[in-house]
């Protein structure tokens, strides 16, 4: 008597691989580790209690968001787009002492940003996305790279080439000081609205 | 006109026999690349939209961080929560919560570590200025703000 040969039938195999490939697919979450990048000041405390630099009027460019969510850029009511916000700061940076009312140079430039408890995260970001932005552009037009490149680049700092560029555009100087630091000043909240 | 009626003389269906072959592949790359979540985010979750992202280089020196309402309102309330591993923390305890983090690290590491931050859009600022203001006495200074990228750039 022949023995029965064991054989799995293989006509279901696509289907059943297919189920498990469906499970995955629904599964998968695809890791999201993007977004904006910042360094909080140093604590209070470690700060020398005699510290009070005085700025100049012209070297500050205010934003301010009340918890209604409405800006006031230079202490006027500000309507339009992140882009326009982007190019009056970028203006505001590179202005070299033209402009009497605007900045000095880009080294003293200081863009100070105010919220209350109350603005809401999504127009943090807005607005926090711009000022990042203008400087970006930048620093990017300084290196001649596109802005995706810049950013690309300055998250690898290892690599020499890239190093080389991200000094290039930032314009550091041989002391270790840069031309066009990103002077972003996010003030404590104001406490006008909510808790 | 016979242009037209002439038949390709090769055959036109598709062999099926490599189709398994095929699909388990496909099935292999997600099982690899399928990462299962360890911790249930217990916050709403809607991320805001920029677009000059940059990318952490290093995801082992990241800690996360979940603000948002709870989804479980009827339970614990409206107000945004905080959430890290899989429990809900006040601002006062974060201090605490760097220090396990930095724990884990490399002793070299451990002033290199990011936080990230999701949080959802609604939030307000004020309670994330209180967990930065506790960041900043942990020293834990480096933060990326966890955002989608905007698709348009307006």
């Amino acid at each position: 008597m022949p023995r029965a040969t064991p054989d799995i039938p293989n006509a279901s195999m696509a289907d059943i691989a297919f189920l498990l490939l469906v499970f995955f697919l629904v599964t998968t979450t695809v890791a999201n580790d993007r977004g904006l990048a910042i360094q909080l000041p140093p604590p209070p405390e470690a700060l020398p209690p005699d510290m009070d630099i005085k700025i100049q009027e012209r070297n500050l460019f205010k934003i301010q968001v009340n918890s209604f969510d409405n800006v006031l850029v230079e202490g006027n009511p500000f309507f339009g787009t992140p882009s326009e916000l982007r190019d009056m700061i970028k203006e505001f940076v590179l202005n070299n002492g033209a402009d009497p009312t605007s900045s000095d140079n880009p080294e003293k430039a200081i863009v100070s940003y105010k919220t209350d408890r109350g603005t809401s995260h999504k127009k943090f970001i807005e607005i926090l996305d711009a000022a990042q932005a203008a400087y970006y552009q930048i620093y990017a037009e300084r290196a001649d790279v596109s802005v995706k490149k810049w950013l690309e680049l300055s998250s690898d700092l290892a690599n020499p080439e890239n190093k080389r560029l991200y000094d290039i555009g930032r314009g550091r100087r041989p002391d270790g000081t840069v031309e066009i630091p990103m002077n972003l000043s996010i003030a404590e909240p104001t406490k006008a609205g909510g808790k | 006109m016979s242009k037209f009626k002439k038949k390709a003389n090769v055959k036109q269906d598709i062999p099926t026999s490599s189709m398994p072959d095929v699909v388990f592949m496909l099935l292999f790359f997600f099982m690899v690349t399928t990462q299962m979540r360890e911790t249930n985010i217990n916050v709403k979750q809607q991320l805001p939209e920029a677009t000059q992202l940059k990318k952490l280089a290093r995801k082992s020196l990241v800690a996360y961080m979940y603000i948002g309402e709870p989804k479980k309102t009827e339970e614990w309330g409206k107000e945004p929560k905080i959430q890290v591993n899989d429990v809900f923390i006040e601002p006062k305890d974060v201090i605490q919560w760097v220090n396990q983090e930095k724990a884990k690290l490399q002793e070299f590491e451990r002033d290199q570590m990011t936080v990230s931050m999701k949080v959802d859009v609604d939030a307000k600022r004020g309670i994330i200025a209180d967990v930065e203001t506790e960041l900043r006495k942990a020293n834990a200074r480096l933060l990326l703000y966890s955002t989608l990228q905007r698709r348009v750039d307006n």
